[in-house]
Formats: C-alpha cells, structure tokens, sequence
C-alpha cells in the first residue's frame, strides 16, 4: 500500500506543474508569418510567445471581428482554475499520506481521480464554449465577411486539439508541458488505485 | 556492322565539332558560367547568402548592404544624403544628421566601410564610413542598419585615407587627401609648400556605445594621404598612410604631382602620441565641427556644434612618425593579416613594393635614416624592403588578403586582379575585371583572419556587361572563387553609385543581432503617442502639432478642420505596431518634402506649410495590410482670417 500512496502522491504533485509550464497552445501559421504567432495559454491567463504575439493576433483578428483575447480579469476562469488544481493537488496530496495508515484509502484514490476527470471534462467544455463564441461571436460591422459554401459565417473556432485551417492561417493545438504533467498525474492516481487494490485483494 | 561503322563516324564528326565550339568558348572573352559555377552562386528561394558586404555606395552618400555569394541587395541604408525612400534627412528627426559647420548639406560622397573589430577579428556591431568631400565619419548601428553617428573632421579636405579602424576599434582614422592651410585663411595659393598642412585625424570610439570624439589630429607637411590601414598583430600600435605629391604641387598635380621617384609611406605610432596626449601633450585649437549623435529611444538626432580640438606637431614627438620611401605614388597601403608586411601599390609603376615592419623597426632602432622632411626621419629604402612583386601588371591600386598566405591586387590600367605569394612575391594567377578594377574585398581582408572563399572587384568601368541602359551607368562588380589555387570568376552584379570600397563579414557573426522592432514603450519621443487615445490637435500661435498614429489600417485621427492657410503644420506620426515589417508611409498632397516611413514603434514627424484653401488627403504610402488603400484621411484648409475651430476625429466620434 506504501507504494500506492507514494504514487498517489507524485501523480497530485504533478499537478502544480501547471504554476511552472502552459496547460495548453495555439499556434498560428501563415506564409507571412514564417515564424508563427503563438499564445501559451497559462492557467491563470493567457501569454504570447514573443511579447507582441497576443497584441498581433488581435490586430490580425480585428479583421474578421474577433474580440481581442482575454485578460486575466476579463476571464473568471483564469482566477478559479488555480484554485481548483491547487486545491486537488493538495487534497490528493493528503488523501495519498493517508494510504501510509489506512489500507482502504486506495477506494479514495478512485473518488479523486473520478473528481478529477468530472472537474477536467468541465474545463474542457468550457475552454471549448470560449472557443466557440470567440470563432463565431463576431462583429457585425467586421471588415472581412467570410462565408463558407453554404452561405453561413465562416467559423474562426480554433481546434480543441490538432490542426486546422482557417483562411490563410494553419492554427495548432496541442497541450503543453503543464498539460502533459496533467494527464501523466492523474494517469498515476489511476494507477495508484489499481496498485492499492491489487495490495488489499493479496492480503484479503 | 554496317550501323557500327556508320555510329563511329557520326561519333567522330561529334567530338570534332564539340572540340570546335570548345576552342571558340576558350577564344571569347568569358564564355558563359558553366553549370558548376552557377551552382555556387546560387542561393535558393528563401535561403539566407552566407556573408554579409557592406558596400560603399560612393556619390550617392550611402552604404548598401548586399549577400555574398548572391550578390543581391538588401537594403540601401542612407548616411551622408537625403533619402526621400524614407524621408531621412527630410525628417525633423533626422535632419540633424546632416548638420554641418556649414550648414546642412543634403549630399555626400561615400567610400570606405570598415567594420568594427576586437582583438583584430571582426565583431560586427558596427560600420564606419567616411564622407569625402565635406569631411565626416559615419557610424552605422549593425542591430538596426541605421547611421547613428556623423561627426565632421575639421583642418581636413578630401577625406580619403579614412575611415579605417585599429584592432580593438580603439580609434577610427581620417587622413585628408588635400592639404590646406590650418587654421583656413587668405592667403596665394601659390605660396601653398611649407604653408599647407595634411591632418591625420584619431577619432576615439567608446568601447561601450561606439560614441566618437575626435582624440588628436597630427599636422603632417602638406603631402596628399591617400589611404591608410592600421598594422595589427606585432606592428598593432602603428598606422600607415600612403602619401602621394611629396612635390607639395599646387596645379596640375597630374604632371607635378608624378615627377619624385618615390613618394612616402607614412608611419604613425599612435601608441606614442597618445602616450604624449595622455601627459598633456599637444595643443588645443579654435575649430568648428559638428557632432550629430541618433538616439534610439528618443528616435530624434542632436546636432552639436564643437569649438575647438586638440593638435599635434609631429616632430614635436620623438618616434612617432616616420617615413618610408615607396615608389610612384603609391595609392592603396594595405598590411598582411599577421601585420609584418605593409603593401604600397605604386599607381605609376608595374610593380608592388612590400616594406617589412620587422626590418622597419629595426632600422628605426639602429637610427638608419637617410635625411628628413620636415623634421620627420625619412627611413632607407634598402633598409626596409622587403621585396618587391614585379612586373605584376599596370597600375595597381589594392590589395586584400586571404588565409592562406597569398595576397590580391587589383590593377586598374590592365584591367585585372592579380594573385600572389607573401614572401617569395611570386604572381600565381591573374584574372581579367570588367573594367578598370578600384578596390577588391575578400570578407574579413582588413583583420588578422581573412577568409578564403570569395573575393570581389569593384570596378569603374561598365561599359557593355549589362543590357544598355543610356549614357549613365550603375558600376559592375564581379565575385571569384578564390578557394582553389586559381582564382573562378563566378558572379557579375551591379552595385549603386561609385562602390569605392567594401567590408564584408560572415553573416552569422550579425544576422541574430539584428531588431525587428522598435519598442513601443521603450518610445522616448517627446511627440509619440503610445495609444489611439493620447492622439490630439494643438494649435501655439501658428504652430499646429498633429499628434496622430498609425496601426492598420488607419490613422488617428483622420479628419481634421482648423488648419490655415500660412499655418506651419507639424505631423507627428507614431507607428503603433508592433510586428515585424509593418511599416506605415506618410504623405500629404503638395507637400514641399519627403514621405515619413515608419517604422513599429517609431515617431517621425514631417512639416507641411498648407498654401491652398480646400479639403486636402493624405495617405499611407506602404502597402500595410488589405486595407491599405482605405488608410487615408482628409485635411480643411480654411483662408487665414477664418473662425473654423481646430477639431480631429476618426470614424463616427
């Protein structure tokens, strides 16, 4: 059980690497932009890559009526989301101290990681609802009115995760180093339960 | 059989009439590049050349930047005349640059880039240029490839020997190709020897910044000093000047200036005069010269007036000059990459003479002098030669350097450059230029660590190399190979104006140094505006100050009532981008002046002095974006005595 709860701890500790690296990015290429313009987005807000990036990705989308991106304060997001992974960080953190004693915390390991997976897809839905109102949501006096073969308003919605073209720009997403940490945390906790519950299966 | 038979005869006639065409190709001039040398000239769509050249841009006033082995252009960077590309020396920022103790001076005659140097190895943070015919020194920012820097050089005329740096940059030189009398004053021209005076002015540069000030000025008899180079390695410490027109002539220097067998090469240890200075040395003289100084946060330039600089009489200093007889009016003073040999190329003679500046120091130490001119020992011949490259060819002029021991020379009357051996003086190889070849460059030629890879000739002559193009011509240049033991001519490009001389340095050394942007909040500017909301009209007396800015695609604001007629109409004009290679243009209807260009992050301002009553449009002049032919806005004029009140706006506001 001893090595369940180490596990279960390193996979929550993994998680404060979100304070150090991006969660995820968006990178923006085109030919006149060889180099891309990117955002590493933070979770407490989002960064350009260069200092000018986010400054010259809203100057290129004010064409098509984007909105600009977000600051930190015009997103609430981007101040509860550091509460929520420090606050999970730290309650697996306990809940792993407490496998040292208890040999039935491995049933608790499982109720983080489930927490988790419930708060995460709810991130996610709501990273994607932003996305799509920040793509679609556009100024009706827009300069550039785009229309795909139907008719409709072009989307500019970024991928959650890949590669898309959108007008003359390639956009990826992909996750970040802090993202990765992420996945690799909670696969751990995973692992951690099924580590604890081999252990009690042995000893029962 | 039969087909076999027939197939070697047709063999046979093939190769004879190949042999043919091979034998007519070899009997043309050139012959066209073969395949080969296409290849290593070729620098692919998108690819980076491997060197930069920083050429002389000659009477245009300008430096041009070109890729080696492209030999494309790259950017025109103005520096002693008016560019209306991009309104320096039209700009209220940069006018100053071209202050001068005469007043401003729209034009210069360019000619010889140096690149800075540490420990005689190029560094490339910047390059300096002389100014001829009003004397000056430029400097040329290499993270930016803008001037910075002109200072003028007074007691100087025909600023020729210049503008080459010592090993650690520790002084850029100007030597002055006219003598003149110093101070300036009435006097017969007639009564010119003995009277007139050559300055060989040490301009100081910071080691930090760059800044230049002029240290001493040796008042040397009033010999022409054509150029110059500085030694480095074992003989750094000392500088060389040709000299031609030791008959001290004062007309038709064609004739009078030709008839001494050997004119001079003159010695300068500078260490010893700055020794000499240090101790107080030396006399501080009425002068006027200005020093105009770009900053890059203020984005402006400040001209200032200097009154007075210090100089020195050379033989008023033990063992700091010395001359070294050198035959026919020598033109081009080149040293060797280890500093032992100094090369004088005799214009007048077909011959090469190499003075040794171990021989050199030697005499020097044993007092071997064979009289003096001027109070200034006058060394032996014999004493200090170390050979002679003879019968090279007609007339030669420069000589550059590569790393394998051998040196080039370029020889304007025969028309060629001309490759030999260090130490045995033997001529290895020639090759044909096109035509009457001034100066070479070799990258890195002038320090301690040539390269040897290419080599180019800048000629004078263009004659027929190009489609016709009328009476005036641009000048040719042609680029070898000078990796094998002959040298390839691979490359024939244009260049702009007179390309005297050129430096030129491995790109990698400066391409990762270079800004993209100006810093918007880095923007000193006491007119700049860092948002839309800060743009604004004022009005002091007469005076209108639009303070006005740019971002696609429009300006700020961009309709304004107000103005009248006999108003002074200031435009600052901010350009609020902040992305690579986002220009914006400015330029107003009948304005008696340039276009601004600005560049992200930069402030230009531009005065128009509206003459006519009507509603008047200006407009973006790069095309910034998609939108770049809505980026205008409009301007009322109204009659002097009107009541209009001034007002601006930008879209509905």
């Amino acid at each position: 059980m001893k090595l369940a709860s180490t596990i279960m701890i390193i996979g929550s500790a993994l998680l404060f690497g979100l304070f150090l690296f991006p969660l995820w990015h968006v990178e923006l290429q085109a030919p006149q932009y060889p180099q891309g313009l990117g955002m590493h987005i933070n979770i407490d807000g989002i960064v350009g890559y260069t200092k000018h990036d986010v400054h010259n990705i809203d100057g290129l989308n004010h064409y098509i009526g984007m909105k600009t991106l977000p600051t930190k304060e015009e997103m609430w997001e981007f101040t509860v989301f550091p509460i929520v992974v420090g606050g999970m960080a730290i309650l697996g953190i306990i809940i792993g101290f407490f496998g040292f004693f208890k040999n039935s915390a491995y049933k608790w390991f499982m109720g983080w990681f489930v927490l988790m997976t419930v708060l995460g897809v709810m991130g996610m839905f709501d990273f994607n609802a932003w996305m799509t109102d920040y793509g679609t949501n556009l100024d009706p006096k827009a300069i550039l009115q785009m229309t795909d073969d139907a008719g409709n308003p072009l989307s500019y919605k970024p991928p959650l995760l890949g590669s898309k073209d959108i007008l003359n720009f390639t956009a990826d997403s992909f996750p970040s180093l802090g993202g990765i940490l992420l996945g690799i945390g909670m696969l751990l906790t995973f692992i951690s339960f099924l580590v604890g519950k081999k252990f009690n299966a042995k000893k029962a | 059989m039969k087909i076999l038979k027939l197939g070697i005869g047709f063999l046979t006639a093939a190769t004879l009439l190949a042999s043919c065409g091979g034998s007519g190709n070899k009997n043309g001039t050139d012959g066209a590049l073969n395949k080969n040398n296409a290849e290593k000239v070729y620098v692919a769509p998108g690819e980076h050349d491997e060197y930069y050249a920083f050429i002389s841009g000659g009477y245009s006033g300008n430096l041009l930047v070109y890729g080696l082995p492209s030999g494309r252009m790259f950017k025109e960077i103005p520096v002693f005349s008016q560019f209306p590309t991009n309104g320096y020396g039209y700009s209220e920022e940069t006018t100053p640059m071209l202050n001068t103790s005469y007043g401003f001076i729209p034009w210069g005659d360019s000619h010889h880039p140096d690149i800075s140097q540490t420990e005689g190895v190029l560094d490339g943070r910047w390059v300096f240029i002389n100014e001829n015919n009003t004397p000056r020194i430029a400097r040329i920012d290499l993270e930016t490839f803008e001037t910075v820097e002109i200072i003028e050089v007074p007691n100087s005329a025909g600023n020729h020997s210049s503008s080459f740096v010592t090993e650690n940059t520790e002084y850029v030189v100007a030597g002055t190709r006219f003598s003149v009398p110093v101070p300036q004053r009435d006097m017969s021209i007639k009564d010119y020897k003995g009277e007139f005076k050559g300055a060989l002015s040490f301009i100081g540069v910071d080691k930090e910044t760059g800044s230049m000030e002029i240290d001493f000025q040796l008042l040397m008899p009033g010999f022409n000093y054509d150029l110059s180079h500085p030694g480095r390695g074992k003989s750094h410490g000392w500088f060389f000047f040709t000299t031609y027109n030791t008959e001290e002539a004062n007309s038709l220097l064609e004739v009078n200036a030709s008839q001494n067998d050997k004119d001079f090469i003159a010695a300068v240890n500078w260490k010893v005069i700055e020794e000499y200075v240090k101790n107080g040395g030396g006399t501080m003289m009425p002068a006027e010269y200005a020093h105009n100084v770009y900053d890059h946060h203020t984005h402006s330039a400040t001209s200032t007036m200097k009154k007075e600089v210090r100089v020195v009489n050379p033989s008023e200093v033990p063992g700091a000059v010395y001359f070294l007889p050198t035959p026919k009016s020598p033109h081009g003073c080149d040293v060797s990459p280890d500093g032992e040999y100094i090369v004088g190329n005799g214009k007048l003679s077909t011959d090469l003479t190499v003075h040794s500046f171990t021989k050199m120091i030697d005499a020097i130490e044993n007092k071997k002098f064979d009289g003096e001119a001027y109070g200034i020992p006058i060394l032996n011949f014999d004493d200090i030669h170390a050979g002679s490259v003879e019968k090279a060819g007609l007339g030669p002029l420069h000589t550059e350097f590569d790393d394998k021991g051998n040196a080039y020379t370029t020889f304007f009357i025969s028309s060629e450059v001309v490759k030999w051996k260090l130490g045995t003086w033997e001529v290895i190889d020639r090759k044909p230029t096109y035509y009457s070849v001034g100066h070479l460059t070799i990258p890195g030629g002038n320090s301690r660590e040539p390269t040897g890879k290419y080599m180019f000739a800048m000629n004078k002559i263009t004659k027929d190399r190009y489609l016709p193009v009328g009476p005036e011509l641009e000048h040719s240049a042609q680029l070898y190979d000078i990796s094998g033991e002959k040298m390839e001519l691979i490359l024939d490009f244009p260049t702009h104006g007179e390309p005297h001389y050129a430096a030129a340095i491995k790109a990698d050394v400066i391409k990762g140094n270079a800004k993209q942007i100006y810093e918007l909040d880095e923007n000193k500017h006491n007119h700049a505006v860092k948002s839309e909301k800060d743009t604004r009209v004022e009005r002091k007396g007469n005076e209108v100050h639009i303070y006005m800015s740019t971002i696609r695609s429009h300006f700020s604001p961009d309709n304004i009532e107000g103005i009248k007629v006999g108003d002074k109409v200031f435009f600052h004009v901010t350009n609020l981008e902040q992305d690579f290679d986002v220009p914006h243009g400015f330029a107003m209807i009948g304005q008696n002046s340039a276009e601004l260009l600005i560049m992200p992050g930069q402030t230009r301002t531009s005065i128009w002095y509206p003459k006519k009553v009507g509603v008047w449009p200006f407009y973006c002049t790069d095309f910034c974006s998609a939108l770049h032919q809505e980026m205008q806005g409009y301007i009322r004029v109204s009659p002097t005595d009107s009541d209009i009140e001034l007002s601006w706006s930008l879209g509905d506001d």
